[in-house]
């Protein structure tokens, strides 16, 4: 469903700045995998996954998604085959939108916008129904200002609305990183049930290395913007936080991981 | 202080007041809905009347005139608009860059700095002669129902799949892109939107007044953002709905324009209404940053207990 093949990206080239934030990422994942992401700050995942959105283009290597070749689409064409999710709650919706537009916004990813009304009313029912799915109270706000709702409401809302026009891959790019556990929990969980019911092709960034094994099916983890690590299956249902720092430390040759990975 | 002459002084304010309030939507437009303060608004002020004026002289009927003059607005808002998203110019100094160039273009329009029209050669729909007459060609009533077909138009607009992208390319471009919305083509689309109303105005203030004037435009956008904020500031928390926000940006003109018909009265000299102007709206735009600055509370944490 999605294949990176050996993408380069090197930030603020020729200055002192220069960061090489992706050194030959490949990477393929199968229709329905759910792959979680690990790896210390700087490690490339949140680049990895803005190189697959578009957020700008790669330095060198190819992108595809689906079998089509989004190397060089800009980031607005490749939204048709990709929902996303933001670390910032604030990201992923329009906060002076009603839920409702919203909503309606996002059921029209990757259509031509026309003349048509914004809203019909059999949609408004479906969303609705949705909303009350979240168990949220929603259901009842669909005319709420988005920037009224609190950070869980909005990731919540954000992966609904990610999943309303089914996405060929689901970007998290550590959707949970900005809640309180208890929420956190909540939002996971939902993104694991919304996952599941679309049978969505899923990456998902995390800091949590427990929630990296516990979700997915498939585990990657990342350092100074390579693969290193890339576990799946059974092997992946066995594996214990232990297990995985030192399978990180044999990789990378430092003890890092302890102190930036252990951290969440 | 003849009290009498204020009241004299009334009907053209109301007049004047809703010819600026079709520009006041039209800085609505790029101000509050796409978050951009467009400087080109003060050479497109003067651009639809240039063009106007030329036109009808030249025989044109007053609608295509009026057509006319709309799209060379919108064609000033494309040259901003691609000078901001094609050639990666700050979207404040695109617009200064726009309109200064106007200055020339609408001197180049007219051929001169100043074009009268004379209302008696030609069918003008608004004139400030028949101000204070009983009519149907009375500006208050002509330009009331311009106002309303305006605002019934951009209500019918920004409620269809495009204008919700353009609200949502405003509110947070990121995520408008996320959503498969081509930001840089729905700012273009705003800023002429927006540059075409402006442009409509500056063709009605022509009719109004009689003539045209390269300096006609000269510190519209301020006058637009103080209608914008007064009516933002007097019927904000009452008036949600769009169309009603529209309308209290046009009584924020009419209001903008009564006070200085009422500051004039008072003995104060015109040329001073600029200084004055900027005050206030310097002063408007400051209380939200003090406000959050020395008198906010401690913000929510995200992430409360129903989420």
């Amino acid at each position: 469903m999605l294949e990176i093949k050996e993408i380069w990206k090197t930030f603020n080239a020729g200055t002192v700045n220069e960061k090489q934030a992706l050194r030959g990422v490949s990477l393929t994942l199968n229709d329905g995998d759910f792959c979680t992401v690990i790896g210390g700050n700087g490690a490339g995942k949140s680049t990895m996954l803005n190189a697959v959105a578009g957020t700008w283009t790669v330095d060198s290597g190819t992108i595809s998604i689906g079998g089509t070749d989004v190397t060089r689409l800009p980031e607005y064409k490749r939204a048709k085959f990709i929902g996303r999710v933001f670390q910032d709650p604030m990201l992923g919706t329009a906060p002076t939108m009603q839920i409702i537009e919203n909503l309606a916004l996002a059921a029209r990813r990757g259509q031509t916008r026309s003349l048509k009304w914004g809203i019909t009313k059999a949609e408004k029912e479906r969303y609705q129904e949705l909303l009350r799915g979240l168990d949220l109270g929603l259901e009842d706000r669909l005319t709420s200002k988005v920037g009224l709702l609190s950070g869980g409401q909005r990731q919540a809302l954000t992966l609904l609305m990610a999943s309303l026009q089914k996405p060929k891959l689901l970007l998290l790019d550590e959707h949970t990183a900005a809640l309180d556990p208890k929420t956190a929990a909540k939002v996971l969980e939902l993104s694991d049930r919304i996952v599941e019911e679309n049978h969505l092709t899923t990456m998902m960034v995390t800091h949590n290395m427990k929630d990296a094994i516990v979700h997915g099916n498939r585990l990657i983890m990342m350092y100074d913007g390579r693969i290193v690590i890339d576990v799946s299956g059974e092997e992946k249902k066995k594996l214990t936080v232990p297990q995985l720092l030192d399978l990180f430390s044999k990789v990378s040759g430092s003890d890092e991981a302890d102190d930036k990975l252990l951290l969440s | 202080m003849n009290p009498i002459a204020l009241l004299n002084s009334l009907p053209g304010a109301v007049s004047q007041g809703l010819i600026w309030g079709i520009m006041a939507i039209g800085v609505y437009l790029t101000y509050k809905i796409l978050d951009v303060a467009d400087l080109t608004v003060d050479g497109t002020m003067c651009t639809g009347g240039a063009v106007f004026i030329m036109l009808t002289m030249a025989g044109w009927s007053i609608p295509a005139a009026l057509l006319a003059s709309f799209a060379a607005g919108m064609l000033a808002g494309l040259a901003t608009g691609l000078l901001h998203t094609a050639c990666g110019i700050p979207a404040i100094l695109s617009g200064i860059l726009t309109q200064l160039a106007l200055y020339s273009v609408n001197l180049r329009i007219m051929g001169k700095a100043n074009q009268p029209i004379n209302a008696n050669n030609y069918k003008l729909l608004v004139s400030s002669r028949n101000v204070k007459v009983l009519s149907v060609e009375n500006p208050i009533l002509v330009v009331g129902i311009v106002c309303l077909v305006v605002i019934a138009l951009l209500y019918w607009f920004f409620g269809t799949e495009l204008g919700c992208a353009l609200r949502s390319t405003g509110s947070n471009p990121a995520m408008s892109r996320a959503q498969g919305i081509n930001t840089n083509f729905t700012t273009v689309l705003g800023l002429m939107l927006s540059n075409g109303l402006v442009a409509l105005s500056s063709a009605l203030l022509s009719q109004y007044q009689g003539f045209a004037d390269v300096s006609m435009g000269r510190g519209a956008i301020v006058i637009g953002l103080a209608a914008v904020i007064i009516g933002d500031v007097i019927f904000g928390k009452v008036f949600t709905n769009f169309a009603l926000k529209l309308l209290s940006v046009v009584i924020g003109s009419v209001i903008y324009y009564t006070v200085y018909s009422l500051v004039i009265w008072l003995g104060m000299s015109g040329d001073d209404m600029k200084l004055i102007t900027s005050l206030i709206v310097a002063l408007f735009l400051s209380i939200p940053y003090w406000k959050g600055k020395y008198f906010s509370k401690p913000a929510k944490k995200g992430g409360a207990a129903n989420a």
